[in-house]
């Protein structure tokens, strides 16, 4: 139970400095909501021939959801909408799992895998996900991980 | 006076088990005290006494342990008449929390008296369960919600307070002492600005109770509302008192049990105050614990729990004026206990997370004060309450370990 591990650098580098960080025009968004904390983000997506074209995010929140959502629009860039959709999966199993479980095919966001150290902040790093699904489903409404 | 300030907290702390805990590895440095207080043993043992030796149903039984219980549920009330110097027992109804009283007051009150084009006074650092009950009444009646804007430093705007006392306002419900900036509220004003109007007054005293004096007939309320769970009782367990002659005029909240005088499938006739507002089996331990609770308090006596919690705050105020980027939202002059603050570059929650591994527990979030983080242009904060057993030592540790947030985030 190490606060180094919840906050590696490259968590505390994507805090500081958001990749893809900015609104993108006439894509499809979503917006996703904490109501426990307050953080708040939107992500910009735009899907075409089932494959993320591009992807980007804004909003306040903690170093968790922000540096989540940051490594988040890495990591799928130019994948299917299926592998979008698995990659979810695997990320959020990685999550929810026991301490020392492996980590597999999760690339950088293994960075994550200290919050599952942290239950009450698990729903922080799911944020921009559970976002991203409902710009994927086009879903206009705020989804709330509540 | 400097005798006044001095409480003898290391014997204080002995009386709350709780407070032996280790966090992480680290002593529990408790700072959550807005959102619940901890439990003296007295509180403790007496509830549990209650359930080993004396629990039965009240106002039923022939039976001794039934009478016990009642006389020990009538003493509960008692005891809180005496707590806020009410003028009669019956003005004292034991509710679950101030959330469930103000609920009370506006769906019993608000069918009275709210109607349509009628206006409802709050203001803009009230605590989510003082503005929704009345949302919700104003939204059913087609009235009206007015909201005091308060100043930069968290102090309500009396001047615009008074200007929107209307000769359509049914009621003012104001905080007595605001949960997310520490504001102490000038509640003798508030009431006599609208007493001068006739206008009837709640106050919302769940962050008051537990760390000054309150006496409801020198503030002239017409309402004064808390929970047991702040002021060291069991959660579950809350107070309205109301005056008499108010409560008399008002419908009643729910039906059931206890609040009846006579059932026909006709007619029902209600019981007498405060029996017409507390429909069904009470919480009957509950009471009792907060009576306990109350005992405790008082043997302490709030005017010194106030001087010492003042000191504290001072102290407070100047450790945390020296942790470089730090802000405190909430600087009124007249504050409690509390510290609501925000970091450069540190969001609250992350704060909130490595204070933990410290062993300090504090709040971060919006306090259930959602419109107030919008007036202050801030998303959340990070919020160190305070209450009679904690130490310079305890902010010190608190000091320390922002900084060491800070050095996790430099």
């Amino acid at each position: 139970m190490d606060l180094q591990e919840l906050y590696q650098e490259v968590i505390l580098d994507h805090n500081r400095r958001p990749r893809n960080f900015r609104t993108l025009e006439g894509a499809r968004k979503a917006e996703g909501f904490n109501p426990l904390c307050g953080d708040r983000l939107t992500v910009f997506l735009k899907v075409d021939d089932g494959v993320v074209r591009d992807v980007a995010f804004q909003g306040s929140g903690c170093a968790i959801s922000k540096a989540s959502a940051s490594l988040m629009t890495e990591s799928i860039k130019g994948k299917t909408v299926a592998d979008v959709a698995a990659l979810f999966d695997r990320f959020q199993r990685m999550i929810t799992s026991k301490p020392d479980s492996p980590l597999d095919q999760l690339g950088k966001l293994a960075a994550l895998a200290g919050v599952r150290q942290f239950p009450v902040r698990v729903k922080c790093a799911t944020l921009a996900w559970h976002t991203l699904r409902a710009a994927l489903d086009a879903h206009e409404e705020v989804v709330s991980t509540e | 006076m400097r005798e006044a300030m001095s409480l003898d907290v290391t014997t204080i702390r002995a009386d709350f088990p709780i407070l032996q805990r280790r966090v992480h590895g680290k002593p529990l440095v408790y700072l959550d005290n807005a959102a619940t207080t901890q439990k003296p043993e007295a509180v403790i043992d007496r509830v549990a006494r209650y359930y080993r030796a004396e629990n039965a149903n009240v106002h039923r039984g022939v039976h001794v342990l039934s009478v016990e219980a009642t006389e020990a549920y009538d003493a509960a009330r008692e005891r809180v008449r005496r707590f806020l110097n009410a003028a009669e027992a019956r003005e004292v109804v034991f509710v679950r929390g101030a959330t469930e009283a103000i609920n009370l007051v506006a769906a019993t009150f608000g069918r009275a008296h709210v109607g349509a084009g009628d206006e409802i006074v709050i203001s803009e650092m009230e605590h989510h369960s003082n503005i929704v009950p009345w949302q919700m009444l104003c939204e059913e009646r087609d009235a009206r919600l007015r909201v005091v804007p308060i100043t930069d430093a968290g102090e309500l705007r009396l001047d615009e307070y008074e200007r929107l006392l209307g000769a359509r306002t049914r009621i003012v419900a104001v905080t007595h002492v605001s949960n997310a900036l520490g504001t102490i509220n000038p509640v003798e004003s508030i009431v006599r600005l609208a007493h001068d109007r006739g206008i009837p007054v709640l106050i919302d005293g769940a962050q008051a109770v537990a760390h000054m004096p309150v006496d409801v007939q020198a503030m002239g309320c017409d309402f004064y509302v808390f929970s047991g769970h702040k002021v060291f009782g069991p959660t579950g367990i809350g107070v309205l008192y109301g005056r008499a002659a108010l409560l008399d005029g008002m419908p009643p909240y729910q039906g059931g049990g206890d609040m009846i005088r006579s059932v026909t499938f006709e007619r029902t006739l209600y019981n007498d105050l405060p029996y017409k507002f507390e429909a069904g089996t009470p919480n009957i331990g509950g009471a009792i614990g907060l009576a306990a609770a109350i005992d405790y308090l008082a043997a302490i006596d709030p005017g010194r729990v106030a001087a010492y919690e003042h000191d504290l705050l001072v102290y407070g105020t100047e450790a945390l004026a020296d942790i470089p980027g730090l802000h405190l939202t909430g600087t009124a002059p007249n504050k409690a206990g509390i510290l609501s603050f925000v970091i450069d570059d540190i969001h609250p929650h992350d704060i909130g997370t490595i204070l933990d591994r410290e062993g300090v527990a504090i709040r971060a979030g919006h306090h259930c004060c959602q419109p107030l983080m919008a007036r202050l242009h801030v998303p959340a904060t990070a919020r160190a309450s305070l209450a009679l057993y904690n130490t310079r030592e305890e902010i010190d540790a608190l000091a320390a370990s922002l900084r060491a947030a800070r050095a996790v985030f430099a």
